[in-house]
């Protein structure tokens, strides 16, 4: 297994370091796996993250002047390294005014990422720093735990408020409550409620728009991001429909849905604050599904990047 | 549902309705007394008083007269809950209290009377928050029996004195002192030492100074030390003292319109009140 990258444009290092931070306030630990022409951050929903699960995706491209891999196996072209991104922010947070900024797959005491990085100086000679971020090598057994997500079969998708927005709201509402209900419909209207013994308060958004979505089945591919945001093509995420529903037959369930029906999930509030305190950037485009009392999956994506994240229900 | 487009039917279920523009002009003031978790508010045509009080010892009253309001339709001639303070603020920030120019929440509080919860409607960038919090039985406030006719001292000065030595205030001494001759004293006795501030009467801070009888009296810092977030929103603080001791602090607050409200805090002496030597 080899992995050697260069980066050496500072807005593309910039970039990937707040991607990195933002990877870093979402989990404590994660599976990056890399490709060829990819890179990926990956938290398989379990028990022990409150059924949370996160898939951010990155094309090298867009960040690396220079990417090298060799993956297991000339059939399995990818590694999989887990790895606590937090380690990793702090480690690019030093090297940000770099001219050059390589990192590499290593074997130290332990397998490790290296960020190694010329630093400009007063002095003729340049600096070297190194950081060796340890990671853990995740065996091609159990890759099929980090496998792409596929898109839910929704009851509502709808574009987001503004993140800001939810936010401030998020966190006076979690004073209130350790839950709160996340509901949306297809005129465009999302509500955020909490409910207790002592108080209940609904926030209401409106005019938020619909994104419309392909009917072929398949698992979810969201397209890779270009570097022109405005050729994101949204279409080309393909939701998994069922098959079989008279409903659905002319032209897809959500088509026979009632408009104003919200559908709705309970979460932890605590969750949702976690995708919300994470955000530093807004995103060029924010949507959210919903599976009526059953999961949210939210979606933004960035010139670079795109993440998805997966909140359960709560009972 | 838009604030402007509540329905008439609902309109005319609500004994008390007010609206602000800006809801800080509420919520500043009651962070002011919000040394509590529970508030009695008590609702007259002449405008809105909010009661705090803790340990039977110290009371403060946050006062917004009927014209700070851009609305205010009462239909009874008292009308008097009690409401989780702490809660409250959390929902007049629901937006995030944010101090930015230009940005503000607009309010709509209404209340159908007893047994129904306080409803307020928030709005800010065409977002709507809709909150209703239970309200409970109010507890009776105290009458702290201080009278105008009772007053011993009294001094008026610019708080921009007396906030200085409200910041530092030495958090170890158990209690304030304040002393009133021909000039007003502050002094704590901590577990470094004690600590005096003096304003003289004749110091341009000064708008009245009237001390009919020498006095010192103590009180307890822990039910003193909150009246400083009333002290900071103030220009002007009154400080009177009557026979028995109790204390009298009022501060004129100018919210963010520049209009006039007020805030008062009654503090009873501590038991061993040491004579002046």
């Amino acid at each position: 297994m080899k992995f050697r990258g260069k980066i050496i444009d500072v807005a593309c290092l910039n970039h990937f370091s707040r991607v990195i931070t933002t990877i870093s306030k979402l989990t404590k630990t994660c599976v990056m796996r890399l490709t060829p022409d990819n890179l990926f951050f990956v938290l398989s929903g379990k028990v022990t993250n409150g059924g949370v699960s996160m898939w951010c995706e990155l094309h090298q491209a867009n960040f690396f002047d220079e990417f090298q891999m060799e993956g297991v196996s000339s059939e399995f072209n990818e590694i999989c390294l887990e790895v606590t991104p937090e380690n990793l922010s702090r480690a690019l947070k030093t090297v940000q005014n770099a001219k050059s900024v390589k990192v590499k797959l290593t074997k130290k005491h332990c397998p490790c990422l290296t960020v190694a990085a010329e630093l400009p100086s007063l002095s003729s000679n340049s600096r070297v720093v190194t950081h060796d971020v340890p990671v853990e090598v995740v065996p091609r057994s159990l890759w099929h735990e980090f496998k792409e997500p596929s898109m839910p079969d929704f009851d509502v998708s709808i574009y987001l408020p503004p993140l800001k927005t939810m936010k401030n709201v998020v966190d006076r509402m979690k004073n209130l409550s350790n839950f709160l209900v996340m509901e949306a419909n297809l005129s465009g209207e999302m509500n955020l409620k909490i409910e207790t013994d002592l108080v209940s308060v609904t926030t209401h958004f409106k005019d938020l728009g619909n994104p419309s979505w392909g009917k072929t089945s398949g698992p979810i591919r969201l397209p890779v991001p270009q570097i022109n945001p405005n050729v994101v093509e949204v279409t080309r995420m393909t939701p998994h429909v069922s098959t079989g529903d008279a409903a659905s037959q002319d032209g897809g369930a959500s088509q026979s849905r009632d408009p104003e029906a919200m559908a709705e999930v309970r979460v932890d509030i605590r969750k949702l604050q976690q995708f919300l305190v994470g955000q530093q950037v807004n995103p060029s485009k924010a949507m959210c599904n919903i599976v009526h009392q059953s999961v949210v999956h939210l979606i933004l994506l960035h010139d670079d990047v795109s993440l998805q994240y997966f909140i359960p229900a709560v009972a | 549902m838009p604030l402007s487009t509540q329905s008439q039917g609902e309109d005319e279920q609500y004994i008390l309705v007010t609206s602000l523009d800006n809801a800080r002009n509420l919520s500043n003031l009651l962070k002011a007394i919000s040394f509590k978790d529970h508030a009695v508010f008590t609702t007259t045509p002449n405008g809105l008083k909010v009661t705090v009080e803790d340990c039977k010892c110290v009371q403060a009253n946050a006062f917004i007269q009927a014209d700070i309001f851009q609305e205010f339709t009462i239909k009874e001639d008292l009308i008097t809950f009690q409401v989780n303070l702490t809660v409250l603020l959390d929902c007049l920030n629901i937006f995030g209290g944010s101090t930015s120019a230009g940005i503000s929440t607009a309010l709509r509080m209404c209340y159908k009377g007893y047994g129904y919860p306080l409803t307020l409607f928030l709005e800010e960038g065409g977002v709507v928050t809709v909150c209703k919090i239970n309200t409970e039985e109010p507890e009776e406030p105290i009458d702290f029996d201080f009278c105008s006719s009772n007053v011993t001292n009294k001094v008026i000065l610019q708080s921009e004195s007396l906030k200085e030595a409200f910041s530092e205030l030495d958090l170890t001494s158990e209690m304030l002192q304040i002393t009133i001759i021909y000039f007003l004293e502050l002094s704590t006795f901590g577990s470094s030492g004690s600590a005096h501030y003096d304003y003289s009467k004749d110091s341009d801070m000064m708008e009245l100074f009237r001390c009919k009888e020498t006095q010192t009296n103590r009180y307890k810092m822990s039910l003193l030390k909150p009246s400083t977030k009333a002290l900071t929103l103030s220009c002007k603080v009154s400080v009177r003292t009557d026979s028995r001791g109790f204390l009298s602090l009022q501060y004129l607050v100018r919210n963010d319109d520049g209009q006039i409200c007020f805030v008062e805090y009654f503090c009873c002496p501590d038991e061993e009140v040491e004579e002046d030597s």
